[in-house]
């Protein structure tokens, strides 16, 4: 006992020691509402993934629904002689099974549309920031146009022109969510700008592109990543809420806001469970999403710390 | 007695531990007088210019000693007495007259609501006083003056404004937090002058709080030196200037760029103002004093050394030293 | 005022326009505008026919001048469903909208600023940490979902509150309310509460934020020094600072609520022009929805002007600056 008194204890390092990963790792755990965000999030992205091998059944093969089993109560065993966990729809389709496949298409679509909206709306910003001037005020003048407009009726004009459809969706999704990349990305870049290691780079002549995407892009990575994560709990919420109002994605691929719509029309007569299990899955997923967004806005960006 | 402060003692509780604002300070103004609170920022001088008005913000609070103001302990009575005397028997001004008034309220509504809050009056009567202290705190046309907002007045005349409230209801006491520091210079002057006249005028008391000795050197009859949390020193204006005991006092007074010294190179006090949370044991002082001995670890008490002029110090410096 | 107003009317036609353009782009470039314009169930010569009294043989730009002329006639086409001018549809369906909107965002005013100021002045007691807590809850919460929450909850299980519709309405001012009989206060109660989340949750924040910072302002100090009793610093010093960034942020988001109401109009079976623009969408009638664009569009850009005009009002500050 004595010796490890004297003995250095090589686990704990000073922060100053700590690779700038470890620290933020470090940094993120100190909210146990973040850690839990976080380990649920894993749970939903692992459920989507591995819908077909979980799921009791395949939703959409008619081949395996029985028309009998149609409006069973949560728990309910069923024609399959296994049990319906959250019940089934009318046409007798395990909801269980219908949320997982459902959650896939929800995740796909929000992260997807992230994905892209994060690359155009990146690029354009620091586009702006590099070469200001009129470059700058074009750009930016249509930010400022399109964010005084709400998300949903930006999605509603473009979706009532192309028609329903996933990648229609995924389409407006990404119209709606490039410009708050933009402009999150335009204000971060315009303060690196100034810095002196830019001016270094460009008395070495290195190419525009060079300067943008090696220097400029890696220092306002953590103010998108934060708006990024936020955004993809947005995109997931819209979709499902344009899916509700049958303007998402089709019947054949229902996400989670199409199932809750589904289950609507059956909710007065009593039958809640075809809708409200859907709605938890989604509120569960957001909720996760913007815990674990909350904790990285704290813990990368602290001037953001309210 | 105006005023008279005893033992008291103002921390704040923080969560690395207690800090100790304001620690053991006893001091008292005289009916007319003029005290000078002087110390540099961060030596607790605020923070007792407030605890006197209870205006203490938690985490900070009045953890002990007595605040006699007309015979009645400050520290002892209910939320709403003390309500009624603020802004009626005891005043403050601020430092920064930019900040000290509400910019979405009109002048006339500033001052009409410090009248109604301590006396049953009519509007109109409330606004012809608050157009008469205008005046007599040398605003032009005070009358076009109240519609206005806090805006459209400089500096000084927000300054000005501020006095005007202060003195409404002519009350007993005024704490001025060094309200001339945030001032042009040529209008420190005019405020400083405005004070002093209407002062005098009413018989009101003042505790002026500042960190510029040359401007309590003009204005006040005794001086009251502060560090660390603790009073140092007290005394007449003039004693404790020509004959400081106080080694820091001495250093404060040595600081002050002197005409008669031109090109002398200007003391300093050696070091940084120490942080409360992190206090030298004993005097507070020690570690930066040109005197500093051994018995200076224990903690000094205040004593007379002095007709009517005490220090807290161990080796104070004595009258019939020469300092030169 | 008036050379404020001046420069701004410039800018907010120059925002019509620009939109103009999005939604003739979009409703007559890239949909076929023949499909757009005339109903499915004409006839082959009807559609020649169309097509020429429609001029939609003529070069773009003229085409977009006569959308822009006829757009400044209130002239948007008439709806293939109901046969009646597509703006006078949506005129009719508006005051219900109207009245959901305004109702909630009174509701998040009314709930919010108590809660904010609450959650303000005792921002580490337990109460406020659970009112910040449901305000996060409030903002991302996908409304819809809530929405069937509450019917199911109030309707289905409790049969408190009808599910939908407007209920009994009465006639004043040119439009029917459901606001001045009980029937129709029943009806309104859950859509509008609905509708109202985000912007409690917006005003629970906005004026939690607002209180903290002004409540250690110097002003509030001096007033305190003055001797004015709690109330009257609460009420009048800090929040009538409060009351400025508020009220815009609640007013630039009007808009968004009349949009928003789309999604609790569905829901609630609310007759507004939320839920005639989704069936519009569904079955096509696509005069209808341009009808409904242009108008949303309008709607936005007036309200920008009006926010700019009540700060002015509300912060003498901004008021000088512009004389």
């Amino acid at each position: 006992m004595a010796t490890s008194v004297h003995s250095p204890k090589p686990e704990i390092r000073k922060r100053g020691e700590q690779t700038p990963f470890r620290r933020f790792v470090s940094d993120f755990i100190v909210s146990r509402l973040a850690v839990l965000g976080l380990f649920v999030l894993g749970l939903v992205v692992l459920i989507a993934i591995f819908a077909p091998l979980l799921a009791p059944q395949n939703p959409y093969d008619l081949a395996q629904l029985d028309i009998l089993d149609g409006m069973l109560q949560p728990g309910t065993v069923g024609g399959g002689g296994y049990p319906y966990w959250l019940g089934t729809d009318e046409q007798g389709r395990d909801m269980l099974s219908a949320i997982f496949f459902g959650l896939r298409i929800s995740l796909f679509v929000g992260l997807g549309s992230a994905i892209l909206a994060f690359v155009i709306g990146a690029t354009l910003g620091l586009t702006a920031a590099y070469f200001g001037g009129k470059v700058d005020a074009a750009i930016m003048r249509w930010v400022d146009l399109q964010l005084s407009f709400p998300a949903i009726l930006v999605a509603l004009l473009i979706l009532s022109l192309l028609g329903r459809g996933v990648l229609n969706v995924m389409l407006a999704l990404v119209i709606v969510e490039w410009a708050y990349y933009a402009r999150t990305a335009r204000a971060a870049a315009l303060v690196e700008r100034g810095r002196e290691y830019i001016e270094a780079a460009q008395c070495l002549a290195l190419p525009t592109s060079r300067i943008v995407y090696r220097h400029l892009l890696p220092n306002c990575l953590p103010p998108l990543i934060v708006i990024g994560t936020m955004q993809v709990a947005s995109a997931i919420a819209l979709e499902a809420t344009l899916s509700f109002l049958g303007l998402g994605v089709p019947v054949t691929e229902p996400s989670l806001g199409l199932l809750i719509s589904n289950g609507y029309q059956f909710m007065l007569s009593g039958n809640y469970w075809v809708s409200f299990y859907p709605g938890v899955a989604l509120l569960v997923t957001i909720v996760a999403i913007n815990l674990v967004g909350d904790q990285l806005r704290d813990v990368l960006n602290p001037r953001l710390k309210t | 007695m105006t005023i008279e402060v005893r033992d008291l003692s103002t921390h704040f509780r923080l969560s690395a531990g207690t800090i100790k604002a304001v620690d053991g300070v006893s001091l008292s103004v005289r009916r007319g007088q003029i005290l000078g609170l002087v110390g540099e920022s961060g030596s607790g001088k605020t923070v007792t210019g407030f605890s006197i008005m209870r205006l203490v913000e938690s985490p900070g609070f009045i953890a002990g000693g007595n605040i006699l103001f007309q015979g009645t302990d400050l520290a002892r009575i209910s939320e709403e007495e003390m309500r009624r005397l603020r802004g009626n028997r005891i005043a403050m001004i601020f430092q920064d007259p930019m900040m000290t008034l509400n910019p979405v309220l009109r002048i006339d509504t500033q001052m009409v609501e410090t009248i109604r809050a301590h006396e049953k009056t009519s509007r109109e009567e409330a606004l012809r006083r608050a157009r008469d202290a205008l005046g007599m705190v040398g605003i032009p046309s005070p009358e076009e003056r109240l519609k206005a907002y806090p805006h459209q007045f400089s500096g000084g005349m927000r300054q000005r404004v501020a006095i005007a409230i202060a003195f409404l209801h002519k009350p007993d006491l005024i704490i001025a937090d060094e309200p001339t520091t945030a001032l042009d210079v040529t209008i420190q002057g005019q405020i400083l002058a405005e004070v002093q006249k209407l002062t005098s005028k009413f018989g009101t008391s003042l505790i002026w709080i500042s960190h510029d000795l040359s401007v309590v050197a003009a204005l006040a009859d005794e001086i009251a030196v502060m560090y660390a949390g603790r009073l140092v020193e007290q005394g007449k204006v003039g004693e404790v200037l020509d004959h400081p005991l106080h080694p820091y006092t001495k250093g404060l007074i040595d600081s002050v760029p002197n005409r008669n010294r031109r090109g002398a190179a200007l003391n300093q006090i050696k070091g940084m103002t120490p942080s409360l949370a992190d206090l030298p044991e004993g005097c507070s002082f020690r570690t930066r004093c040109p005197r500093e001995a051994e018995i200076c670890k224990q903690v000094p008490l205040t004593r007379e050394w002095l007709h009517d002029h005490t220090a807290r110090c161990h080796r104070p410096y004595h009258p019939t030293e020469d300092f030169t | 005022m008036v050379s404020y107003l001046l420069r701004r009317l410039p800018q907010a036609a120059l925002t019509m326009l620009v939109m103009s353009v999005v939604v003739f782009v979009g409703v007559f470039a890239i949909g076929n505008p023949v499909d757009i314009l005339i109903s499915p169930q004409a006839t082959a010569t009807e559609r020649d026919n169309a097509i020429r009294a429609l001029g939609l043989d003529l070069p773009i730009w003229q085409q977009y001048w006569s959308f822009l002329v006829n757009l400044f006639q209130g002239d948007v086409g008439r709806s293939f469903v109901f046969n009646v001018s597509a703006l006078h549809l949506i005129m009719e369906r508006l005051p219900a909208t109207l009245e959901l909107a305004l109702a909630s965002t009174l509701l998040g005013l009314v709930i919010g600023m108590p809660f904010g100021l609450y959650a303000g002045l005792a921002p580490n007691s337990r109460v406020s940490t659970s009112i910040m807590a449901g305000s996060i809850l409030g903002f991302s919460l996908p409304s819809f979902w809530v929405g069937i929450v509450m019917i199911m909850l109030f309707s289905v299980h409790l049969g408190w509150l009808p599910s939908g519709g407007r209920g009994d309405t009465v006639y004043w001012l040119g439009a029917r309310w459901s606001f001045l009989t009980t029937d129709g206060l029943a009806h309104m109660a859950m859509p509008v509460l609905n509708l109202a989340l985000f912007q409690i949750s917006m005003v629970i924040r906005l004026t939690r934020a607002g209180v903290r910072e002004v409540i250690l302002s110097d002003y509030v100090k001096f007033a305190r020094a003055k001797g004015l009793t709690e109330t009257r610093i609460i009420l009048v010093h800090v929040l009538k600072n409060i009351l400025i960034p508020v009220i815009t942020v609640v007013g630039l988001n009007l808009g968004t609520v009349i949009a928003f109401a789309v999604v609790t109009e569905t829901i609630f079976s609310w007759p507004g022009m939320g839920k005639l623009i989704i069936d519009s969408i569904n079955v096509l009638d696509r005069p209808v929805i341009v009808a409904y664009l242009m108008l949303m569009v309008l709607m936005f850009v007036v309200i920008n002007l009006l926010v700019d005009l009540a700060y002015m009002v509300l912060d003498p500050r901004v008021r000088l600056e512009s004389r």
